[in-house]
């Protein structure tokens, strides 16, 4: 069912890679300047009129991030997950709220938690759950939570810290054998 | 008779479509619902702009309970994982480890053996009816009875001695984990919950007689806080939220899974999508859950493996993937999407509560012209866990 549908779309959109998940998920890559146009096409002719997530993925290595509109057709039972791949310098996506009302809280979230942008969706740039945070967005791969609590938080004073690893085989080999 | 206020064209709207809400006028009061409040669920807070008694503005403030969950999860081997998931939602944690566990064992190619799959099944209706006693309770108490948490408080404390029994804790139970859950039934079991089950159906008539039979709590609940049917895919409403407008949206009918295509149901629906309705329909939800308990005890097979071979957790790597794993949970959809890039950490986990949709666009829509007082009945209709909107 799941090819069916992506050969429907492909004769209208140009698509990327079909991931078959199980005979009721499957993903698809999206070009962004498409993304619009197959959500509506989506919601309107082929019944995915729920949107189940949206959410991104950091793909550090490669430079990209990938944010993943998951779409669900309740009468059919299926899941159609889109991936569309943006640059992580200066990311930027279409906001989708007109066509899901709820997609401005996704959109809100992650602007806040990775720096996505999204100009167009309503109260996007207000806080969300990080108020007053003025370091990098916190869920990019690149943001240390380590090193950002050795900067922001003070040491408590008589803590005593040990590697786990060393202090197991202290434990074990005291005389290290 | 009811009042219905029309809003139309009060307050004013400026050019952009905002509305032109001058504090410096005295018309109109900033008022803080939350975070510390009894008639918030959890510790959010709903920004309310309000003149005279009436709600004219709202705004849905979470981040009170922000822990980094799902940033922690990036740095941890899947099995550390597995510890930190229920934490994400207090009251029904097992769904967390359900939907957790299913999601690696799908992208690391591990089967379960039935019997986990029906003691699974067993532990997520008895969470179901434990997150919905608690509803109960606050629904009741958010008019004004009182009482009424009292009794189902008592009776999830039942529930939570044959979690006890089963599990070896009350609130996070850790038993469904990747592969299986951690043991079988206990010598007696049947016979335990049996009694605990007759408890709660005779507490359950007690509450339809006192809180659904009440005259006040009709009157303040029927009628108030109407969720258009139409709206529903549009604010991605699922759940009792849904079914009790007459969209019988059930992710085990729709989309079953693990032994719920072998049980006998079929989805509560209710018809006026009111306070009334919603409260009904989760009523009448335990009453199902209690009969898909004694279906699942009297059908489940009595021996067998309940733990799959899992790879040495130490050195697990799971290849490049992606899922998403959905369960029907007391307050709608629960989901799980999994990334993995073939090291031995996830890359990305995302949880879906169905919260993260109710308790803020759908709520800054509904609360608008509703009475203070009401504040309060209404959110907790909604029935949202603030800790899955922030995870």
């Amino acid at each position: 069912m799941m090819r069916a549908l992506h050969d429907r779309l492909n004769a209208l959109f140009p698509l990327g890679e079909l991931t078959e998940q199980r005979p009721d998920l499957a993903f698809l890559t999206v070009p962004r300047e498409h993304l619009r146009s197959i959500i509506l096409h989506l919601r309107d002719l082929e019944g995915f009129s729920h949107l189940v997530l949206l959410t991104a993925v950091d793909w550090l290595e490669e430079g990209n991030f990938q944010l993943t509109y998951l779409l669900s057709n309740r009468g059919k039972a299926v899941d159609l997950g889109l991936r569309v791949m943006i640059p992580r310098d200066g990311a930027s996506m279409d906001s989708i709220h007109d066509i899901w009302p709820t997609a401005a809280t996704y959109q809100r979230e992650l602007r806040e938690m990775f720096g996505i942008q999204f100009p167009d969706s309503p109260g996007v740039n207000d806080d969300f759950i990080l108020e007053g945070w003025i370091d990098m967005p916190p869920y990019r791969r690149d943001f240390d939570t380590k090193a950002f609590s050795a900067k922001t938080f003070k040491e408590r004073e008589g803590r005593m810290t040990t590697d786990p690893e060393q202090h197991m085989k202290q434990q074990l080999y005291p005389d290290g054998a | 008779m009811s009042y219905t206020p029309d809003r139309s064209q009060y307050p004013a709207k400026k050019a952009d479509g905002t509305l032109d809400i001058d504090l410096t006028s005295g018309k109109y009061l900033k008022l803080w619902h939350g975070p510390n409040h009894p008639g918030i669920t959890g510790n959010m807070s709903v920004e309310l702009t309000v003149c005279g008694d009436e709600v004219v503005d709202a705004k849905t403030h979470v981040g009170y309970l922000h822990r980094g969950f799902e940033k922690l999860m990036e740095r941890r081997s899947f099995i550390q994982v597995f510890p930190i998931v229920c934490r994400v939602c207090v009251p029904e944690p097992d769904f967390n480890e359900y939907c957790y566990a299913a999601a690696v064992e799908e992208l690391a190619g591990i089967k379960v053996p039935p019997l986990a799959d029906w003691i699974r099944t067993l532990i997520l209706e008895m969470g179901r009816v434990n997150s919905y006693m608690m509803y109960l309770g606050g629904q009741a108490g958010a008019f004004g009875l009182g009482v009424i948490g009292q009794w189902t408080t008592y009776v999830r404390d039942l529930m939570l001695d044959r979690f006890e029994e089963l599990t070896g804790a009350r609130i996070y139970h850790m038993f469904i984990m990747p592969g299986g859950v951690r043991d079988r039934l206990p010598e007696g079991f049947e016979q335990r919950m049996e009694e605990t089950l007759r408890e709660i159906e005779s507490t359950l008539k007690d509450v339809y007689d006192v809180m659904f039979c009440n005259a006040v709590f009709k009157k303040r609940s029927v009628g108030v806080g109407y969720i258009d049917p139409a709206l529903m895919d549009a604010y991605g409403v699922t759940g009792p939220n849904a079914r009790a407008g007459g969209v019988a949206k059930d992710v085990r009918r729709d989309q079953p899974y693990l032994v719920y295509n072998e049980l006998d149901f079929e989805p509560v629906v209710g018809k006026d999508s009111d306070i009334y309705t919603r409260a009904d329909v989760r009523r009448r939800d335990v009453t199902m859950s209690v009969d898909l308990i004694r279906q699942i005890l009297a059908k489940m097979p009595k021996d067998g493996p309940v733990m799959a071979v899992t790879p040495n957790v130490l050195h697990w790597k799971i290849p490049r993937g992606e899922t998403y794993i959905r369960g029907e949970c007391s307050r709608g959809e629960y989901g799980y999407y999994l990334v993995t890039d073939g090291s031995g950490f996830p890359r990305r986990i995302n949880v879906r509560g169905p919260s993260y949709t109710h308790a803020v666009a759908l709520l800054e829509r509904m609360i608008v012209n509703l009475n203070i007082s009401d504040v309060a009945g209404l959110m907790v209709s909604l029935h949202t866990y603030p800790p899955e909107i922030e995870r």
